[in-house]
């Protein structure tokens, strides 16, 4: 695919927050595998949408309700653009890609799995492919089987199918939260499918940052978070093929999601509506079309291409200057990896240098990034995280190295 | 904003880089279990007790300089003291933390609990985030004197 570089100083002016300066010196702000700053065109929309056109959606007649619901159901058809679906009903709108995985396994896989059946889940996974995996685990007796890891940070998948073997579904990560790895996903979903598996991919860190295809994939559900894609909070999305959607039990019950309620029960309105119970996050939706359409103007090829040569720049960078004083965690072929480093530095506790990088207004992650089993695995308590996205460049990276020299000054042994 | 010097004082430093009482005590020595959900640390508390006194401590696990610290402070403060006095010492250092007491209601400082090297977590204070650092040891301390 032909790429075109971004733009990168044009960008920033995109991003209000990036021209803010504490204490006189500029945000580097690397921590956007955590959350993203937002673009000019999402702030604008969902501002324009508040003054103008916000009204309740898919239950008044009114002209201005109309309007509303036209902007909300046309986001929904950018996601579906974006992600390649077929039919925008795939797609629903949920909290965020947490409740999206909350949903997979409250709805189809109490549907579809019972005591001795087996989920296959990798030690890569984030906290929400963990835990309500187990949650099920505990009131069921599922079986949860691991995929582990091989020494550079990638999957180990010499034993994949003989851990699919029976299995009902395969629940993995396209891009680790810790250590930046990209899993073969159209691989995996062909050895969940082989098993007679259905194929879940956690979307969460991939989807902001590389051309997604779920048709090319061939998955059977994806779920992923606007914030972290230059939308705001408060709105995720889980997209699902149709006939498993279909066949799936409602999730939250309420308004919206039914066709009809009777004294004795009642029937559930047709995809999407059928998984938005309530109030959906109207002027989200609106923000994350816009954040779509932002990220479509620029590229999604062109942006992962600007953080491969980010991530390349930032390994050069930190390697030459710190040798092996910095522990830089994941795959180093760039192929296979985002922009995103855990890291460790000169023994320095993560919450230690996460104090001292602030002094330069460097914004990193300080902590156990909400997967405290691949913690364990990799032999450390915590890493500090430092995640590049499309409007950081070379100057960041050149502010991290001057902090974590201060780092060493303070807490030389 | 308050300058890292206000955090990292020399004697906090110290008892990072050498932290004392640590190791573990065997039964029926009290062990409890702290954990800082945020960030991942551990500390483990070994607390003995004989009669009315604590006549040891032990910390364990892994933390920050200012967990680590904390819990290296509070052993050497704590041990050969009455339980009462240790009761009343978590509370004068919580007090510090601005941590309110169980109705919500600030702690008055106590001026006759002495804090001594325990004072130069004070700055800790001006950096909201890291209090769950420094009292970690201390919730810990508690849990550990309801079992002993």
């Amino acid at each position: 695919m032909t790429t075109t570089p971004l733009d990168v100083r044009a960008l920033r002016e995109q991003f209000p927050v990036l021209s803010r300066q504490i204490d006189g010196q500029p945000l580097v702000y690397l921590d956007s595998a955590n959350t993203s700053q937002k673009p000019l065109a999402v702030i604008e929309a969902m501002d324009s949408f508040l003054r103008t056109s916000y009204a309740p959606i898919n239950r008044s007649a009114y002209r201005l309700a109309a309007e509303a619901t036209d902007a909300y159901e046309g986001a929904r058809s950018d996601v579906r653009r974006f992600i390649n679906a077929r039919r925008d009903h795939e797609v629903v709108f949920t909290k965020n890609a947490t409740e999206s995985l909350n949903l997979v396994v409250q709805t189809w896989a109490r549907a579809n799995m019972a005591a001795g059946d087996a989920v296959v889940l990798t030690h890569m996974e984030h906290h929400a492919n963990i835990v309500p995996w187990q949650m099920l685990a505990a009131e069921r007796g599922i079986e949860i089987r691991w995929v582990p890891l091989a020494d550079d940070g990638q999957l180990d998948l010499t034993d994949l199918p003989r851990l699919l073997e029976g299995a009902k579904a395969f629940s993995f990560t396209a891009m680790s939260n810790v250590l930046g790895t990209i899993t073969p996903v159209a691989e995996l979903v062909r050895a969940a499918h082989a098993a007679g598996a259905v194929a879940i991919v956690d979307g969460c860190q991939y989807v902001p940052h590389n051309v997604t295809d779920v048709q090319a994939w061939d998955a059977d559900f994806l779920s992923f978070s606007s914030h972290k894609m230059c939308g705001p909070s408060g709105i995720g999305v889980l997209w699902g093929r149709e006939e498993l959607l279909d066949a799936m039990p409602p999730f939250l019950g309420g308004g919206n999601m039914i066709a009809d309620v009777r004294l004795d029960g009642f029937t559930t309105a047709p995809l999407p509506a059928k998984f938005e119970a309530g109030t959906p996050p109207i002027t989200e939706a609106i923000g994350l079309g816009a954040a779509v359409r932002f990220l479509e103007s620029l590229g999604m090829a062109n942006v992962r291409r600007h953080e491969v040569e980010m991530a390349e720049h930032a390994t050069r960078t930190l390697t030459e200057r710190f040798g092996d004083d910095i522990q830089l965690h994941g795959p180093r072929n760039l192929e296979v990896r985002g922009a995103t480093f855990s890291f460790g530095f000169r023994g320095i506790h993560p919450h230690d240098l996460s104090q001292v990088l602030d002094q330069r207004n460097v914004c990193v992650r300080a902590g156990h990034h909400c997967a405290k089993p691949l913690m364990r695995l990799l032999g450390v308590n915590a890493t500090a995280r430092a995640s590049f996205y499309l409007y950081n460049d070379h100057d960041d990276v050149e502010v991290l190295a001057e902090a974590l020299d201060s780092a060493s000054d303070i807490f030389a042994f | 904003m308050p300058g890292l010097e206000d955090l990292y004082r020399e004697i906090i430093l110290d008892h990072h880089r050498n932290p004392r009482n640590r190791g573990d005590l065997p039964p029926p020595a009290a062990h409890a279990v702290g954990h800082n959900p945020l960030c991942g640390d551990e500390i483990d508390i070994y607390l003995a007790v004989e009669g009315d006194v604590v006549s040891d401590v032990k910390v364990g696990g892994q933390g920050c300089s200012i967990s680590q610290s904390s819990a290296s402070m509070m052993s050497q403060a704590v041990k050969g003291k009455p339980v009462a006095e240790v009761r009343a010492l978590v509370r004068r250092f919580k007090g510090m933390m601005s941590i309110p007491d169980d109705d919500g209601n600030p702690i008055e400082p106590d001026t006759s609990v002495a804090l001594g090297d325990l004072e130069a977590l004070q700055g800790v204070v001006k950096f909201p985030v890291r209090i769950k650092c420094a009292t970690l040891a201390w919730n810990t301390l508690l849990e550990a004197l309801e079992q002993a």
